[in-house]
């Protein structure tokens, strides 16, 4: 079994997996490293290891700036890869990576997902590669072993959803809402129908990302979906610590703040009885 | 007719580049946008309107006008001038604004928004908006909002919203970034009208469509007034317009030259540059896969010209395509060899030249004086330079350099 899908089938007591996205080294490498440890730590099943780019269109402000704090410290794909293969030295959670196709283009098609292997990644997002484009590396995906984790959203047709989830793998990332990541104060109720859509298509695991603010959202989401993303919600914790004066205290604070965090949300969705 | 007319493909690919590297929201609005434009334009009732609204609201067909004074300074070819800066808001955009907004209508979109580096765009948008009744936003570097005041003025004073952009490197590149954004929030209602044949599948065809009645002019008026095609057509490139729709129709006449020139800024070796052929790679940005700057790592790098309409780090897919395959070369021009072109034209024709398009003259000063005076040269001259009196004003503290 792959660690994707035990990090979903491990969910006895919880009606959905925990997936949080974190940028790899904002404010720096080692505060991020701590970072996606007391994730894990606390809760999270799988996590998304974001690589910082330039020209990030699918995110909205929060994430936008994070990958800015992250690539004027330098961040680039051989961090994420070293972030990755230091998180699988202690964690047999899924361990995804997320990054703009062109980053990818440029790394190399073939030394990307070679690299992702060695560094014991499971899956791979490419917010910006819809299925028309990504033949190419669906191939080489799946002769590395590694899952492309397509997205769906609430303006796929019916046609297009059966051709993604075909060829999915890992799980299918259902994005919640029309527009970019970040929190919103209010969950459309058309994603239920999106994520009942796509499951008629894969008997793959479905998460929803895009717009998850907090506990309730969490908690409606894990009431009809198998994994509840969240990416700008943790982000802006991160950002709120460097308002601190010092290292030590920003440190401290944003620690503190995605553990608290992460334990909201694994509360809010163990507390789910069924699913409807 | 070549083949190299026939693209893009299905897939919306020019050789290698193109294509659509948008997120998933977007892809069924692109699909929508492909068939309702294969539809309404091939549809009578549509090309009569744009046929119209080209003549009788936007002045065309522009003049193709001989520049006696600037071929005598020069000295070689004869100089044409394909005068887009004639057409109502004073440069050749307003040719795709007109016919995107009929496709907008037809479309069912009340609202429309765009992306803009100089203001020209965003003008000849928020003008068409004006005209057609249809609600407006544009949105613009914030850099470029201060180069550019007076095109924010009067977009604004056309009923349209000008929005900010405060991403990055603060010009065109991330205007389109957050243009993209919004249109992915607001994709059921809005229309989007891109500027340049940039952007993920179909716009690149839809804006060379729109903007090839420049080409299509110039071959006719050329046959007219000297009874055979121009030897070299010369267009300025940011993201690539105005030199799209001048090569498009030539791209089959293998005795044309076509070269688009590049915005050099402070020398190709400086890093302060727009020069994506000069010295970019291919890569993807803006959903689509052209020549690129970038970094190792593919981060985008920033660009630099002393032309906001310029100041683009890509180049469009239907240009890269030409360039890999050698029916156009893409050559630079700095700051400074624009500037004293600039000065030139205004000086020997009378007529002050956008700073974009300034570049395209200067390279047929270079051009022109190797060519002999049998020969022709037509000058895409794709604006007028009105709205960069200001800034070089500025520049020189109000002293016109008599220098040039």
């Amino acid at each position: 079994m792959t660690r994707i899908k035990s990090a979903f089938e491990r969910q006895t007591a919880r009606a959905a997996a925990l997936i949080p996205f974190l940028n790899t080294g904002d404010p720096d490498f080692d505060t991020s490293l701590e970072l996606f440890r007391t994730v894990l730590r606390t809760g999270a099943d799988i996590v998304e290891i974001g690589a910082p780019y330039s020209d990030p269109l699918a995110d909205g402000p929060v994430i936008q700036a994070s990958a800015v704090r992250s690539l004027r410290a330098g961040f680039q794909f051989p961090h994420v890869f070293e972030m990755t293969s230091r998180l699988r030295r202690d964690t047999d959670k899924g361990l995804v990576l997320f990054s703009y196709f062109n980053p990818l283009l440029q790394y190399g098609i073939d030394r990307f997902f070679a690299d992702a292997v060695s560094s014991g990644a499971d899956g791979v997002i490419i917010p910006d590669l819809p299925f028309e484009e990504s033949a190419l590396v669906r191939q080489v995906a799946d002769r590395q072993g590694i899952e492309l984790i397509p997205l769906v959203a609430p303006t796929s047709s019916e046609e297009r959803i059966a051709k993604i989830c075909e060829e999915a793998r890992g799980f299918v990332y259902c994005v919640s809402s029309l527009g970019v990541t970040g929190e919103r104060a209010k969950m459309s109720e058309r994603v239920q129908d999106l994520v009942r859509l796509a499951r008629s298509y894969t008997r793959l695991p479905i998460a929803v990302g895009f717009g998850v603010s907090g506990a309730p959202q969490a908690r409606f989401i894990a009431g009809f979906a198998d994994g509840v993303i969240v990416g700008s919600a943790y982000v802006r914790r991160i950002e709120e610590s460097l308002e601190a004066p010092d290292q030590t205290e920003r440190y401290a604070l944003a620690i503190d703040g995605v553990s608290q965090f992460t334990k909201e949300l694994t509360d809010a969705i163990s507390d789910v009885s069924a699913k409807s | 007719m070549k083949t190299t007319t026939q693209l893009p493909d299905k897939n919306g690919r020019f050789g290698d580049f193109g294509g659509r590297y948008v997120p998933e929201t977007l892809m069924s609005a692109l699909a929508e946008l492909e068939q309702a434009y294969e539809r309404f334009t091939a549809n009578k009732s549509f090309q009569d309107e744009l046929a119209y609204y080209l003549k009788s609201y936007s002045g065309r067909p522009t003049p193709l006008y001989f520049a006696e004074r600037f071929t005598e300074h020069v000295g070689g070819a004869k100089v044409y001038l394909k005068r887009e800066d004639l057409n109502h808001t004073g440069a050749h955009k307003i040719n795709n604004t007109i016919g995107q907004a009929l496709l907008a209508m037809r479309m069912g979109k009340k609202r429309v928004i765009a992306e803009t580096g100089a203001g020209q765009h965003g003008v000849a948008t928020a003008t068409v908006a004006a005209r057609f009744g249809l609600e407006c936003t544009v949105f613009m570097g914030e850099e470029d909002m201060e180069r550019q005041a007076l095109n924010v003025f009067r977009m604004r004073m056309l009923g349209a919203e000008v929005v900010p952009a405060t991403s990055g490197t603060k010009t065109l590149k991330d205007a389109t970034n957050e243009a993209i954004r919004h249109w992915v929030e607001h994709v059921e209602d809005t229309y989007y009208i891109i500027g340049s044949v940039v952007g993920p599948h179909p716009y690149p065809r839809i804006v060379r469509d729109f903007q090839r009645i420049i080409g299509d002019e110039t071959r006719q008026q050329m046959l007219d007034l000297e009874g055979r095609l121009p030897h070299t057509v010369i267009a300025c490139v940011g993201g690539g317009s105005n030199a799209m729709g001048m090569f498009y129709p030539f791209v089959a006449d293998e005795s044309v030259r076509l070269i688009g020139v590049e915005a050099a800024g402070k020398g190709l070796e400086s890093g302060l540059h727009a020069a994506s052929i000069g010295k970019g790679t291919p890569g993807v940005l803006h959903g689509s896969m052209m020549y690129l700057l970038q970094d190792e790592f593919g981060q985008v790098t920033p660009a630099h010209s002393i032309s906001a309409g310029l100041d683009y780090p890509g180049i469009g897919p239907e240009h890269s395509y030409l360039h890999a395959s050698g029916r156009a070369q893409y050559v630079p021009i700095t700051d400074d060899e624009a500037l004293e072109a600039f000065y030139l034209l205004s000086k020997t024709e009378g007529i002050i030249p956008a700073l974009e398009s300034a570049h395209a003259v200067a390279q047929a000063q270079k051009t022109a004086r190797e060519m002999s005076p049998d020969e022709s040269l037509v000058i895409c001259l794709s604006g007028r330079g009105d709205k960069d009196v200001e800034q070089i004003a500025r520049m020189t503290g109000g002293v016109v350099d008599d220098e040039n």
